[in-house]
């Protein structure tokens, strides 16, 4: 039997179970609110749900790679552009591009085309610091790393802070293979 | 319809954490069964570097007299394989639906640890569900 070829982000995003989206909304803000409660510094807020985010990524990956049924990338390029046509699409169900390129091909940038997480909200003057959607920096962190990548993401423009769009822009720092420990004397 | 002896789930560090066996041939007490899935991890690592070929990914299939071993690695570096009858069919299918499992019941249970022995009712449930032998056949899509 021929093994299934890689599916769409639509296809698998039409096939799950979807919930309703203003309760993922509330959700997600109501998790937001209860940090800045507790924690008070925006930094400190920006830091967990970064964190929260890496936690939720280190598991997504496995559930992406069983559903979407992707091959290995042959190299980075290839990486970013399934994390922004299946990935986001899988889980978001918002489409997103990949733009800005650097010159060795280590660093680009993902343009979300809508945001589900940031429906409804308006960040207050004193929450000015505060990257709204940090988990997904997390959540692109967490999953690339299970994969032998760390990287480095971060936000580029964020439609809460008065841009235009949300751009995230995510770096290689360097592949790290399992290597199997062959020598003894290591 | 041929029969499954045993499956086996190690994680990224050669490390068994889970093992379920399926009539009493080929059943391991827990040691045994430890040190087999560790011995399978570093054969599993030495079979790339002996490969001819760049690129290869692994050991997928190990024929013998008396049992097929499948394994499946997915690309976080967990290994999903089970030791079946010879010529058992539509192994493949299982080790990918196992994989669907597991990434549903165990990577989405908040009190499991990453990397640590499966504790999951919900998933053995499953995948004793799966393994039924009518059911097998059915996973090929």
């Amino acid at each position: 039997m021929a093994p299934a070829g890689p599916r769409s982000g639509d296809a698998i995003f039409a096939s799950v179970e979807r919930v309703n989206a203003e309760l993922f909304t509330l959700t997600y803000g109501a998790i937001v609110r209860q940090l800045l409660t507790d924690l008070e510094e925006v930094d400190e807020v920006n830091k967990q749900l970064d964190q929260m985010g890496y936690n939720i990524g280190i598991r997504l990956i496995d559930e992406f790679l069983a559903k979407s049924n992707v091959s290995r990338c042959t190299d980075f390029k290839e990486t970013t552009e399934v994390i922004a046509k299946v990935g986001f699409k899988m889980f978001l169900g918002v489409g997103a591009s990949v733009t800005n390129w650097d010159a060795e091909g280590t660093c680009c940038s993902i343009v979300l085309e809508d945001n589900p997480l940031v429906d409804f909200v308006e960040l207050p003057d004193t929450c000015q610091g505060l990257y709204y959607c940090n988990v997904l920096s997390g959540v692109i962190r967490g999953a690339l790393e299970m994969v032998s990548m760390k990287t480095e993401v971060t936000w580029l423009r964020d439609v809460l802070r008065g841009d235009d769009v949300f751009e995230l822009q995510v770096k290689l720092i360097k592949q790290v293979p399992e290597e199997y420990p062959y020598k003894d004397d290591e | 319809m041929a029969a499954i002896y045993n499956l086996y789930i190690i994680n990224k560090s050669g490390g068994l954490i889970l093992y379920k066996d399926y009539g009493s041939a080929g059943r391991m007490d827990t040691n045994d069964s430890l040190r087999v899935a560790s011995l399978w991890h570093s054969m599993h690592a030495i079979s790339q570097q002996l490969s001819p070929v760049l690129g290869c990914a692994g050991i997928d299939l190990l024929e013998a007299d008396n049992f097929d071993l499948h394994c499946f690695q997915s690309l976080t570096g967990t290994k999903f394989f089970v030791v079946c009858e010879p010529g058992t069919l539509h192994m493949e299918n299982l080790l990918k639906y196992m994989y669907e499992l597991y990434a549903d019941y165990v990577l989405k249970n908040p009190f499991y640890e990453m990397e640590m022995p499966i504790r999951c009712e919900l998933f053995e449930i499953s995948l004793s569900q799966a393994i039924q032998k009518d059911r097998v056949a059915l996973l090929g899509r």
